[in-house]
């Protein structure tokens, strides 16, 4: 899938309206089978970004156009219908707690799959082959039938990522597909994602905050600074003033440690009983 | 010595005036409103009430037990936990659709920023039809339906699916819009359909608690049941509102017992099920 940002400013919809926004008349074209990186301090707007693309944050100025057509023009079927072929994964997992593995990852299909047959997949899984499948490229398949809950925060993480194997996307959006994984698994999960992506013809945006595992696996880098791109490279050109210029007076986040410390995914609370 | 504490220790918590004040505000609106209620608990304790008590209470004793009048309170009980049961799975086929339907969370348009114009208004409409559903209480709307299906049990069924419908309704949209949407908005911004994300995303998240108040409600409408049943709905309340008009004070003791044991089952089918789930 083709992106093109022209000249997009956005912010998201809980921020004050007088704070700055998070995207600045930002323009960026992502070719379709592209495999781009999205760098920058925290807070440069990488979130919001993937969002925009991902029709999930409607712009407040500038267009957005995916495969030559304007999704926020779109009527709202059409809109759904188009998000059914983009597959957007927010950092933090998005896991239904009580929900065995294989179930989570088979919600990538939703869109493919009718209502009755998405139905008739939680009573029988609709595909257990291919959820094994993706769910072996990240070495968890003795997990299928365990519940999300009894997985650790990095387990989670895979799960969430297994799931764009299975997505009917050609635009996999991935925020932070990193943040919970240690250095080995970490560079396991990216490379499957982009030999997929690649095996595919899928275009892959990933927002990253380890700067040398997007040089090293991306074709394409973009440095992002308060809400406007700051560069737009090959990986080969990017040099060291790039990035110390990108992450000036957040040093420490170029140094290799993420900000946020791998966050563990918070355990599934206890079930809150109201008097009603 | 750390100059901060060189400073003498907060005679008293600064936050106490306040709650003070709360406290005596709350009392003195609450005057009113025991003297609107003509709330004089000291009644009960004097003498001649008390032996009036006394004497009612001691009729309870002892329970009748004689087999004839054990298995009509079977029957009964048998039907009144048929009343509820068939009420609410009738409640549950009007509220079900209603809480899809009205839910915020599962609202495709709110997913960017504000909900349409549309959505919005029928999300409201539904909203005021579960309000005006749950404010007719269930004893009115049984007496309604006395004079329009006669004396009996369908009465009852029928004022129980009305109101309940609009309790469940309610409570269930709240338990939905209260638990963590994350789940279910990925899903929806990943393209699938309502009904697709309430199976995959918001209905794992909430079973449990859904659940246990369903199962809450249920005992609910055993209870109110025999209020029903008072009116002429049929089951246990209508043999104990004859047993009271015949001054069979035993008879009423065993129908009680029955009901503890109804609420006592409920409670653990309740418990049960949440563990299932949780």
């Amino acid at each position: 899938m083709k992106i093109e940002l022209h000249d997009i400013a956005a912010r998201h919809p809980a921020a004050r309206s007088r704070s700055a926004a998070a995207l600045r008349a930002l323009s960026l074209t992502v070719e379709p089978g592209e495999q781009v990186a999205v760098i920058g301090p925290s807070g440069a707007g990488k979130t919001t970004l993937l969002q925009v693309m991902g029709c999930a944050l409607p712009t407040s100025s500038g267009r957005l156009v995916l495969d030559g057509r304007e999704p926020w023009a779109m009527p709202r079927a059409a809109l759904q219908a188009l998000r059914g072929r983009l597959f957007l994964a927010p950092q933090v997992p998005p896991l239904p707690p009580r929900q065995r593995v294989v179930t989570a990852v088979l919600a990538a299909r939703l869109p493919a799959l009718g209502l009755w047959r998405s139905l008739r997949s939680l009573f029988y899984p609709d595909d257990i082959p291919a959820a094994h499948a993706a769910l072996d490229r990240f070495d968890l398949a003795d997990k299928l039938f365990d519940r999300v809950d009894r997985l650790s925060g990095g387990e989670r993480q895979r799960v969430g990522l297994a799931r764009a194997l299975l997505a009917p996307a050609q635009l996999w959006l991935v925020d932070e597909p990193l943040s919970a994984l240690d250095p080995s698994r970490a560079q396991q999960a990216i490379a499957t994602l982009c030999d997929e992506a690649r095996g595919r013809g899928v275009t892959l945006v990933a927002t990253l905050h380890q700067v040398d595992v997007a040089l090293a696996r991306f074709p394409r880098i973009v440095g992002l600074r308060d809400g406007a791109v700051a560069f737009d490279l090959s990986a080969a050109q990017v040099t060291r003033e790039h990035l110390a210029r990108l992450y000036a007076q957040h040093e420490h986040e170029l140094a290799g440690a993420p900000v946020a410390t791998p966050e563990e995914t918070p355990a599934p609370q206890p079930v809150v009983m109201h008097c009603r | 010595m750390n100059p901060a504490t060189a400073l003498p220790p907060p005679a008293r918590d600064p936050a106490w005036p306040g709650r003070l004040g709360w406290l005596i505000f709350g009392l003195v609106l609450l005057w009113p409103l025991l003297q609107a209620t003509e709330f004089r608990p000291w009644t009960l304790f004097e003498p001649d009430s008390l032996k009036v008590s006394g004497r009612f209470i001691a009729s309870f004793w002892p329970p009748a037990h004689d087999g004839e009048f054990l298995a009509l309170v079977a029957r009964e009980s048998w039907r009144t936990v048929a009343i509820a049961t068939a009420g609410i799975t009738l409640a549950l086929l009007l509220a079900i659709p209603l809480t899809l339907a009205s839910t915020r969370v599962l609202s495709i348009s709110a997913l960017s920023g504000r909900m349409a114009r549309g959505p919005f208004w029928l999300r409201q409409a539904l909203r005021w039809l579960l309000i005006a559903l749950r404010s007719v209480p269930e004893l009115v709307w049984a007496l309604v339906f006395v004079r329009v299906v006669g004396l009996g049990p369908t009465a009852g069924v029928l004022a129980i699916a009305l109101t309940y419908g609009g309790m469940l309704g309610k409570v269930y949209a709240e338990i939905l819009e209260s638990g963590d949407a994350q789940a279910t908005e990925a899903l929806m911004r990943n393209g699938s359909g309502r009904l697709q994300a309430f199976f995959y995303g918001l209905l794992p998240q909430n079973a449990a608690e859904l659940t246990s108040y369903t199962v809450y409600r249920w005992e609910c409408a055993i209870r109110s049941s025999v209020v029903l049943g008072f009116v002429g709905a049929g089951g246990l309340g209508q043999q104990m509102d004859n047993s009271m008009k015949m001054f069979a004070g035993g008879e009423v003791l065993t129908m009680l017992a029955v009901f503890m044991l109804l609420v006592a089952l409920a409670d653990h089918v309740s418990s049960a099920l949440r563990r299932a789930l949780g």
